[in-house]
């Protein structure tokens, strides 16, 4: 089935204080579309996640909001572009509990958690692209 | 610069966030109050968070922080009103703020202090003059 973008942003995170307004549109448009409060919340508190490895690990780079339609399903798919120095060993970065900074290693894995489909894309020395879709009612 | 107000109530310490943190303000909170505590002498610490919409693992950890701070300092930290949005997305985030005492609203957030306080006083007022 194929899927449509029926609506797009982008916005560029570069500093700590982005997070806010990012997660204000984010939260836009899950509103826009009916998602109810719970979804709405782990969308935004995985989208708050991605964002901070941006930041921390690439300095910031940019977010592409889009609400995608598949079938009767509507969604936000929210795509997380940056060019960071990459992930060496995806599958090791979503492992529970593993983190090269001082944090508590939840991010990645906690994310894909949170959210209905997940991709993450990383070539060491040019970037990272992590990509997450939240189904209405997924 | 923006700064969560710490009241001070008796014995207790009372916050209530009314905005969406971000991590700078989040860390100066946790320091602010680590050094109320320490300014003070007080015995609990009341987190009021039935405004917060989001709580991500930093944010979490911050809490974790904050209880585990101020139990070095004798202090109990309560926090109250997570939404229920909020607490299910930490579940599954994998985050179960292990260590830090909840209550449901402000009211028993009190009473959970007052008796974990007189818990560990050791002084009971009931036992106070029985001879």
């Amino acid at each position: 089935m194929t899927m449509l973008t029926l609506n797009k942003d982008t916005m560029a995170v570069v500093k700590e204080q982005d997070v806010v307004p990012l997660r204000n549109r984010v939260k836009e448009y899950a509103t826009k579309i009916g998602m109810g409060l719970v979804n709405q919340t782990k969308l935004i508190t995985a989208a708050s996640e991605l964002v901070r490895n941006m930041l921390k690990y690439a300095k910031g780079g940019k977010v592409f909001i889009e609400v995608v339609s598949k079938g009767r399903e509507n969604g936000i798919r929210l795509v997380f572009e940056d060019k960071g120095p990459g992930i060496s060993d995806v599958a090791l970065a979503m492992k529970d509990g593993y983190s090269t900074g001082k944090s508590l290693g939840l991010g990645l894995p906690g994310a894909r958690r949170l959210v209905s489909e997940f991709d993450i894309q990383s070539t060491p020395g040019k970037g990272t692209t992590v990509t997450v879709i939240k189904w209405k009612n997924g | 610069m923006e700064k969560i107000p710490i009241l001070r109530m008796g014995p207790f310490l009372l916050v209530t966030i009314q905005v969406d943190l971000y991590d700078r303000l989040a860390e100066n909170l946790e320091s602010d109050l680590v050094q109320m505590v320490s300014k003070t002498g007080a015995q609990g610490v009341l987190i009021d968070i039935s405004a917060v919409s989001i709580i991500d693992s930093f944010m979490g950890r911050i809490i974790g922080n904050i209880a585990s701070m101020s139990k070095i300092m004798d202090a109990e930290t309560v926090v109250v009103g997570m939404q229920p949005a909020v607490a299910i997305t930490l579940i599954e985030l994998g985050l179960p703020l292990k260590g830090v005492h909840c209550a449901l609203n402000v009211e028993r957030g009190m009473e959970l202090l007052r008796s974990r306080i007189a818990l560990t006083d050791g002084t009971p007022d009931d036992d106070a003059d029985t001879e």
